[in-house]
């Protein structure tokens, strides 16, 4: 540990005030960032959350075999939580607990899906038109601004009924809506670097557009398109489970959060445990993912006014 | 304004009614360019959907020649801008196409079922501004004290809960456990027709009528709906407004007008929210498309019948003109939302004023 000889300790090293490597420097910034993050209770607090959700989704065969999320017991349908059946059961006897721990698995999987079709979306169309300028600037935005000016659940709504209902569809349908808002800060961030000198410098080298753009500028775009993104997160969540209650999004027996409200409501005034308990389970992911965001903005963008 | 007769004046005058005439017209070509996408995504949508309108109405067995004919009648045969014209000038005319299920032109449907749906959405809008703008900027002026951090997460479980499963639990609680407010729907059974539908708003219509048990009944039923709707819209509202009212209360002016040995309550209502009025209005006009969407969910949880509900058993019948119908009317209310904010601007801030 010959890098940290001249320091008390590897926080001393990061923090220090004159960096002897780029390394030194750049890990020392996002060592500030964390410390900013970190001394924010409500943040970490949705750091927490949004772990434990990963941790579920991860550790979901422990609370019981894959089949046990959607196979029947019928002999034990509709208990009420207890010892042995944690959130109760089901109108088909089936583990709520075990069915929320397996639905954490179809959460993650249709964040990351949609994360992964807004992202090239919105970074793309909004580096182009923020880097090319006029015309294209001006055809782009207005696109864009259409796509903006469509309310998200209704055109998703739209497109999951000409697609069909299923995980699938409802994943392309949020995608294809929640684009717009990345594409506007991707950007601003390339207008504001557009004509910095290591940009024009890379443009005498003679490297292409396409180069310049995917090289030196969308690094720069993601901090604040990844910002946006967790506060997203939320709404992109409940849109899903959303469209899951409506009957539009993931399929029964698949244990979706929403799908399961749309079950337990059946049986709401009775057995509240059916519907009330997924509920429960898309609150706080959903506040996991805002307490987050907003930490990360604060942390990142000291401009903003929070 | 330029005093008759003198010459400067008028050219003044005649240059910012030029200036006028040319953000208005640029206002005006940003509005179709919106609508003309709105409809083009919905035509594009109708499309895409897997099932052939042509078959649907020849069946399978159909020669191909009949098969031809019919499509050439529907217009499909045509080159798809050809269609998309067609579909416009229809859709201008007022004719969105017919409803399977209802069998009646998709536009009277909408007509029909769109006062409930506005009930809900604007009382929800007053409720969330009534309460969301004093919680934001009390929240602003105690910033970091525990008003600030009371009114926050107030407002951050407000955005984070699902506003279906929200109802759900307002109806268990205060309808089936409590028996405070009146169950789904808009009236008691008995309630129902009572009244002559004037405006379709059943507490206007029960106002109107002179009937106070109709209009106390339909409050019942409109309450909690309304809050539940109403709390995101608070929240939204009370999170924006904290932050405008933020960038304000920092500026040199707020401190010369304490200087000047003004009243907190003057310095913040009438100096600092003065400022944020254009901001503010915008994330109105936001709210209020943000409740027409979360109406669609409130809509089914508490069997309202309204646009949402209508668009949800729309789709479930797989009657796509219908839901389309319904997604281009709240798209075009969106539109005409940003419009409006956009023209009460100057009303409000003379810095917007154009020109």
């Amino acid at each position: 540990m010959n890098v940290f000889a001249r320091y008390s300790d590897y926080s001393s090293w990061l923090l220090a005030a004159e960096p002897a490597s780029r390394l030194q420097a750049r890990l020392g910034g996002h060592y500030r960032n964390w410390l900013t993050f970190r001394g924010n209770t409500l943040a970490m607090s949705g750091l927490v959350i949004v772990l434990g959700l990963i941790l579920v989704a991860l550790l979901a065969p422990l609370t019981g075999d894959m089949n046990a999320a959607t196979h029947q017991v019928l002999a034990n349908r509709l208990l009420p939580p207890s010892a042995s059946h944690w959130f109760g059961t089901d109108e088909l006897g089936r583990e709520i607990f075990n069915r929320i721990a397996y639905g954490a698995r179809v959460t993650l999987v249709i964040v990351t899906m949609v994360a992964l079709i807004v992202l090239p979306i919105g970074v793309g169309i909004g580096t182009a038109a923020g880097y090319f300028g006029g015309v294209i600037d001006v055809i782009l935005m207005r696109f864009t601004d259409v796509f903006l000016a469509f309310p998200r659940l209704v055109l998703a709504l739209a497109l999951a009924a000409a697609l069909g209902p299923g995980i699938e569809n409802a994943v392309i349908a949020i995608g294809l809506t929640a684009w717009p808002p990345y594409a506007r800060t991707a950007r601003a961030e390339t207008l504001a670097i557009r004509n910095a000198d290591y940009v024009l410098a890379t443009q005498l080298q003679g490297a292409s557009s396409f180069r310049i753009v995917s090289r030196y500028i969308v690094p720069l775009c993601l901090p604040s398109v990844i910002i946006r993104l967790t506060l997203d997160m939320s709404g992109i969540i409940i849109t899903a489970a959303s469209l899951g209650f409506l009957g539009l999004g993931a399929q029964p027996p698949l244990p979706e959060w929403g799908a399961m409200i749309a079950t337990g409501r059946q049986f709401l005034l009775d057995q509240w445990w059916v519907a009330t308990i997924p509920g429960i389970a898309i609150f706080f992911v959903s506040l996991g993912f805002n307490l987050s965001g907003d930490g990360l903005r604060d942390a990142f963008d000291p401009r903003s006014v929070t | 304004m330029a005093l008759p007769g003198e010459r400067i004046g008028r050219r003044v005058t005649s240059a910012k009614f030029r200036a006028f005439l040319l953000g208005f017209l640029r206002l005006l070509f940003t509005l179709i360019i919106t609508f003309l996408g709105l409809t083009a995504v919905t035509f594009v949508i109708g499309r895409v959907i897997p099932i052939d309108p042509v078959l649907a109405i020849v069946g399978d067995r159909a020669t191909e020649d009949v098969y031809a004919r019919v499509r050439a009648e529907l217009g499909l045969d045509l080159p798809l801008w050809a269609q998309y014209a067609n579909y416009l000038r229809h859709l201008i005319a007022g004719d969105f196409g017919t409803s399977v299920i209802t069998t009646r032109p998709v536009l009277s449907d909408l007509l029909e079922v769109l006062p409930a749906t506005a009930e809900l959405a604007t009382i929800s809008l007053l409720i969330g501004v009534l309460l969301g703008t004093p919680m934001g900027v009390a929240a602003a002026v105690y910033r970091g004290r525990w008003p600030d951090h009371l009114i926050r997460i107030f407002a951050l479980i407000g955005y984070s809960v699902p506003v279906f499963w929200l109802g759900l639990v307002g109806l268990l609680v205060f309808y089936a456990r409590l028996g405070w407010v009146a169950g789904p729907g808009r009236l008691d059974i008995g309630f129902e027709d009572l009244v002559p539908t004037v405006t379709g708003i059943i507490t206007i219509d029960g106002l109107l009528a002179g009937n106070v048990a109709v209009f106390m009944n339909a409050l019942r039923h409109l309450i909690l709906p309304a809050s539940i709707l109403g709390y995101q819209a608070m929240a939204q509202i009370a999170r924006m407004t904290r932050s405008f009212m933020l960038s304000q209360l920092h500026q040199e002016y707020v401190m010369a007008a304490r200087a000047k040995g003004l009243s907190q309550w003057r310095v913040v209502w009438v100096h600092a929210f003065g400022n944020i009025l254009v901001p503010f209005i915008t994330v109105i006009a936001l709210t209020y498309g943000l409740l027409l969407e979360g109406a669609v969910l409130t809509e089914t949880v508490f069997a309202w019948p309204g646009l949402g509900l209508y668009m949800k058993n729309s789709l479930f019948n797989a009657d796509l003109n219908a839901v389309l119908g319904g997604a281009i009317l709240i798209g075009a209310i969106f539109i005409a939302l940003n419009l409006l904010s956009d023209l009460v601007y100057p009303l409000v801030d003379p810095r917007a004023r154009i020109g």
